[in-house]
């Protein structure tokens, strides 16, 4: 029983699949989560894989402020990834909604709406940020387990920005 | 064939015993071949079986119902046929086996990809539908020429038995069946440039959008197993014939290995087909030769 729990948490660091959000970004970010697939930055060497359906995945990537429009989605997409799941909020918008806060279309930044396990800040992050915080994430997937997160955790994965609570 | 060789063949070799390690080292051939086309280092060598542990940790949505019954029984039916058809295949020489197992052959690796289509549908998403749909026709398409192939090698045999066609001389007839077969293994393994059914990030996920957990670890497993049989029955019909059982299986192991890594490279190389050209491909430019090979197996019957 020790070594199934054993192989189970490294399979869970391992083998991390992502399910890529998109709640207002301007496509800066998405590109460089493409661009960490890309062969250049090859994140399938982590085991990471980009799936096409939110059942599939174990780590959600949320780009974007979180939009008045959006902000239902996520919240759906985030009741459809299967536990156990770790989210990532990629880029310095769904932190702290960056340059569009105080904006009256925007009910960000991300972590009020879902609890957040890794922030990539940055606009946009470079890939090895994003490749760093995926690692992060599968990492805190691995020692979890099916217990429910945490949710005034939240950790920094590259750069010295920690996001901030933002006054509305 | 004795209940014994059966079992024996059903769960040890080539059954599950080497089956199951054979798919994921099949499914890490095929990720890892891609990644070497494009340039990249690829994922790790036990990557396919950390997934399967992965996923048979997490937890599924509750379906409660005739629907959620019928979602975990097909990823389960699939792969029991398909472990099934690779269990069936006359790898080691003097294995045994009965008149007519090569139709038991086709029946058992035909059920996935009616597992597949049924799956979709019960599981009542619209991704999955289309992708259900798109998995019919194009069974539709490719088991003609696969059916027709698979017939003129035995009738060029004048058996239905598959331990026969596994000793058979090699003819040019038999070479034009084997590589008609070849031409229908990358639609019937949903890769590319026929990988419509599960077209990824095109309709999510096709007909497995709304699978999760253990139930998408059988269906990796099932589609690992697929790639053993399809492979394994190439690699069974072009075998030279050979007395000792390492020999036979070592032959084995490494003509499944050379048609995984032919057709890899092949999707690695290839773009997804629009489903309209898929049909047009298969009805039009293979199915003319699929119909020369089995009209010359007949000819060559009667006259002889």
């Amino acid at each position: 029983m020790k070594l199934w729990k054993r192989l189970m948490c490294t399979a869970r660091r391992r083998s991390p699949w992502l399910f890529h959000m998109n709640s207002g970004s301007c496509n800066g970010c998405d590109i460089e989560i493409v661009a960490a697939l890309s062969p250049r930055y090859d994140a399938e060497q982590l085991g990471v894989r980009l799936e096409g359906s939110p059942r599939h995945a174990d780590i959600l990537c949320v780009t974007g402020p979180v939009t008045q429009k959006a902000v239902g989605a996520v919240k759906t997409v985030y009741d459809q990834v299967c536990g156990p799941k770790a989210v990532i909020a990629i880029g310095s918008c769904p932190a702290t909604t960056n340059v569009f806060i105080d904006s009256r279309t925007l009910v960000g930044p991300l972590d009020k709406h879902i609890p957040v396990d890794v922030f990539v800040p940055g606009c946009p992050p470079r890939p090895d940020a994003i490749i760093a915080g995926v690692a992060k994430a599968a990492g805190i997937l691995a020692e979890r387990g099916n217990n429910p997160p945490l949710t005034e955790i939240a950790i920094a994965a590259a750069g010295p920005a920690a996001p901030k609570e933002v006054q509305p | 064939m004795n209940l014994i060789t059966a079992l024996a063949r059903l769960l040890i070799f080539p059954g599950l015993l080497f089956a199951v390690p054979a798919a994921w080292f099949f499914l890490w051939v095929e990720r890892k071949a891609v990644a070497l086309m494009q340039q990249r280092v690829g994922p790790p060598f036990m990557q396919p079986f950390f997934d399967f542990v992965k996923l048979l940790g997490k937890t599924t949505p509750p379906r409660p119902g005739i629907a959620g019954a019928l979602m975990r029984a097909w990823p389960l039916l699939a792969v029991s046929s398909a472990a099934g058809a690779v269990g069936l295949l006359p790898v080691l020489p003097s294995s045994g086996g009965f008149e007519g197992d090569l139709i038991l052959l086709l029946a058992l690796l035909e059920l996935p990809s009616i597992c597949i289509i049924a799956a979709g549908f019960s599981s009542r998403s619209l991704f999955g539908e289309i992708g259900s749909a798109r998995e019919a026709a194009l069974s539709v398409s490719y088991n003609i020429v696969f059916l027709l192939a698979i017939v003129s090698i035995a009738t060029s045999q004048r058996t239905f038995r598959l331990e026969a066609l596994a000793q058979m001389h090699p003819s040019f007839l038999t070479a034009l069946g084997i590589v008609a077969i070849v031409i229908c293994l990358p639609a019937k393994l949903h890769i590319n440039p026929f990988s419509l059914p599960n077209a990824e990030q095109e309709i999510y996920a096709g007909p497995m959008t709304e699978y999760a957990g253990p139930e998408l670890a059988m269906w990796e497993l099932a589609h690992g197993l697929e790639w053993v049989a399809g492979t394994g029955l190439v690699a069974t019909l072009i075998a030279p014939h050979v007395t000792a059982a390492w020999l036979a299986g070592c032959i084995f192991v490494a003509l499944a290995f050379a048609t995984v890594l032919l057709l890899s490279v092949l999707a690695a190389a290839t773009a997804r087909l629009a489903i309209d050209s898929t049909v047009r491909f298969y009805w039009q430019a293979t199915l003319i030769f699929a119909i020369l090979a089995i009209s010359s197996a007949i000819l060559v019957r009667f006259r002889s």
